[in-house]
């Protein structure tokens, strides 16, 4: 096996052989209920329906990433594992597309394509093999992340462009456009509603808590009692006394708290992300070294000067870890909300399940995946940034 | 330049300074000696208010240190500990611009007071000056460290075990260079240790601390040739005294100024220690010595190592 060098790209090569050979990758319905039937990689690219062009954007960079599998692991090949899997990524959206684009003229305007098993696993093995080379190029972790962003801006340009207009998921997204906007910004509503008094709360008590050692076991003993109460539990619970406090205080239901909608949604949400926030400022600041302290008070800086110059910058790491946990969890628990009215892109996955239309499911999935991943980026890099430079 | 009267301290009912009376003068590099538990840690963080006194007075210039604010008062103290304590997200500049810049002072005195310090403690500023604290090796950390300290120009410099962390070899030069900048700024130092040597070489005055009282205090001459009682004699070492005590004199003392001998010579400025060491390994009784310009300035014979004049 000497000759195979780059063993995480050989593995991932066969794996997308076995997922384009053994799944299909497209599904064609006559409409969006019924089950469809599969159109393999192989069928696909042999009937081209004369725009070959397509077949080879994908084969051509997939034999590329063959041939990396037992090229010597320089930066060019790297680099070059990384362009192949992009444009592999880009070529088979543009496949999946072009052909979905042909099948509707053929078929009537109710019949749906839909992406197949094979193209979500063949999407991720390239992806995969993207991130990999990229990790493997790029020293600095902000620039592993970047990378691992640019990688999806072809795809973004396609989607933007209307190219995968006749996909069934784009096409659920065309029926339900302003459904899936308020969708977007329910969910971003209670998201943001949920986070703001979790930190009000989570941080004074994570801050309480690094101060007081007293404090600190029963705090965290009912955080965490909080966190093992399942979501759908917790709802419930908080059903019936804000439903009580609704009806005896009548200025409170026309806030619009009541015992099913946003209100106990928000509450709960609040709650589970109490934990991350209070512990990880909790952490955050017990891990600043008491030596840097003590020298700090030595030196002669005010209780107030210790905090803001020394703990605060040095617990910020450890406390942005927190936020992301506390941010993606929120984002994730926030769909389940829906189930007590909260309404947000669970109410398109609810939806979706209950009328067995799995394209309406994904598109109330894929953009809270989306946030969620995003979301972590995007704190990842602003903690990554606040570090010192090393290697300067 | 800090007076302690009467000052005792202690911790959940368990004395650790027990009614203590010291006086640091002005210029003095004071070295307070003590095993650990003795109290020493505890009496500089009383200095500077870090830890505050039961009873007694401590004055600071001759006003009570409690006269005004802890933070005021520590600005006018530099301070550097074993750790070095240096601030991981700052860079070299800004760490030893700490206090200057809590004094307010203007941005480019204070560029020209780093430069003056990471010159006078041997970091090239230039290279080192935007670098951060794990950038840099152990022995630059504690160079910074005592930079740091130093910034403020400090009325006095109060070091906790400053050294304690470093392998030997760093220490050593460190050690010269704090002995070096006592004798060139001749700010008042009041240093921490449990290291005998350290406390020996650096010390115009050694305050031996056992169970929060003074036991002997005394230049190192005094402590090892007229010791106290038996506790101080067994902690700088009953066996090896007459050691250490060749290891405080320099050959100079002894100097037979104009006499002749053959062989290699001894600087006039090593101690007698490394002379006797010379002397046993060569197997010789005679050496001639040099000043550090290599002008003869006479000879020094073995027989005036016994010689012992405290």
């Amino acid at each position: 096996m000497a000759w195979v060098k780059n063993r995480v790209l050989a593995v991932l090569v066969l794996a997308g052989l076995a997922a384009a050979l053994g799944l299909s990758f497209l599904t064609q319905a006559p409409n969006r209920l019924a089950a469809g039937s599969g159109i393999s990689l192989v069928q696909l690219v042999s009937d081209t329906g004369g725009q070959p062009i397509d077949a080879w954007l994908a084969l051509l960079p997939a034999l590329l990433l063959v041939g990396a599998i037992f090229m010597h692991p320089a930066r060019s090949t790297q680099i070059l594992v990384c362009l192949a899997a992009t444009l592999l990524l880009t070529g088979l959206a543009g496949m999946a597309a072009s052909h979905a684009t042909r099948l509707a003229g053929q078929s009537g305007a109710i019949a749906r394509t839909s992406l197949g098993g094979g193209f979500w696993l063949l999407a991720a093995f390239s992806w995969l093999a993207a991130t990999d080379a990229m990790q493997r190029l790029a020293q600095k972790p902000i620039w592993r992340l970047l990378g691992v962003g640019v990688v999806i801006v072809p795809l973004g340009l396609l989607l933007g462009g209307g190219a995968f207009k006749d996909l069934s998921l784009l096409k659920e997204y065309a029926n339900r456009q302003d459904v899936f906007n308020a969708a977007l910004w329910q969910h971003v509503q209670i998201v943001l509603a949920s986070l703001l008094p979790a930190l009000l709360i989570g941080v004074p008590l994570g801050l309480a808590s690094s101060r007081s050692r007293a404090l600190r076991p029963p705090l965290f003993a009912v955080l965490n009692v909080i966190q093992t109460v399942p979501s759908i539990a917790l709802f419930a619970l908080l059903m019936a006394p804000l439903a009580l406090l609704a009806a005896s205080v009548p200025v409170l239901a026309q806030l619009g708290i009541k015992g099913i909608g946003l209100a106990p949604a928000v509450i709960a949400l609040t709650l589970y992300a109490l934990l991350p926030l209070a512990r990880s400022t909790a952490a955050g600041l017990s891990q600043v070294p008491q030596p840097v302290i003590e020298a700090a008070q030595g030196m002669g800086l005010t209780a107030r000067q210790v905090f803001w110059r020394v703990e605060l910058p040095l617990a910020l790491p450890v406390f942005l870890a927190g936020l992301r946990v506390a941010t993606v969890q929120t984002i994730g628990m926030a769909v389940v909300a829906a189930l007590i009215g909260a309404g947000g892109f669970g109410a398109i996955v609810f939806q979706g399940l209950l009328s067995g239309a799995l394209d309406l499911v994904l598109l109330g999935v894929l953009p809270v995946v989306a946030m969620a991943v995003a979301v972590d980026a995007l704190l990842k890099a602003l903690a990554l940034a606040l570090e010192p430079n090393v290697n300067d | 330049m800090i007076e302690l009267q009467h000052v005792s301290k202690a911790f959940n009912g368990l004395t650790v300074i027990d009614d203590l009376i010291l006086h640091i003068a002005r210029g003095e590099f004071t070295v307070i000696l003590g095993s650990s538990g003795s109290g020493k840690s505890t009496l500089l963080k009383m200095m500077n208010r870090l830890l505050e006194h039961d009873s007694g007075r401590i004055l600071f210039a001759g006003d009570e240190i409690r006269s005004c604010r802890p933070e005021a008062l520590r600005r006018r103290m530099g301070y550097a500990i074993q750790s070095v304590g240096l601030f991981p997200h700052w860079s070299v500049e800004k760490n030893i611009a700490t206090v200057p810049t809590l004094l307010k002072w203007p941005s480019d005195r204070i560029h020209d007071r780093v430069t003056e310090l990471m010159t006078l403690l041997q970091l090239d500023a230039k290279l080192y000056r935007k670098r951060y604290p794990h950038q840099l090796s152990g022995g630059q950390q504690q160079r910074v460290g005592v930079a740091r300290a130093l910034a403020g120009k400090p009325e006095v410099l109060l070091m906790d075990e400053p050294f304690g962390a470093l392998d030997p070899v760093t220490r050593a030069a460190l050690q010269l260079e704090i002995a070096r900048i006592h004798k060139a700024l001749g700010t008042t130092i009041v240093l921490v240790t449990h290291d005998i040597d350290e406390a020996l070489s650096l010390a115009t005055r050694i305050v031996l601390l056992d169970q929060g009282r003074i036991v002997q205090s005394g230049t190192p001459l005094q402590m090892l040739s007229a010791p106290a009682n038996d506790f101080v004699t067994d902690f700088f070492g009953r066996g090896d005294v007459g050691i250490k005590l060749l290891g405080l004199q320099s050959v100079a003392t002894r100097l037979r100024a104009g006499e002749r001998a053959a062989g290699e010579p001894v600087l006039a400025s090593s101690s007698l220690h490394d002379a006797l060491s010379i002397f046993l390994s060569r197997r010789v009784d005679r050496l001639p010595v040099v000043d550090g310009d290599g002008h003869a300035l006479g000879a020094i014979d073995f027989a005036d190592l016994l010689d012992l004049r405290p």
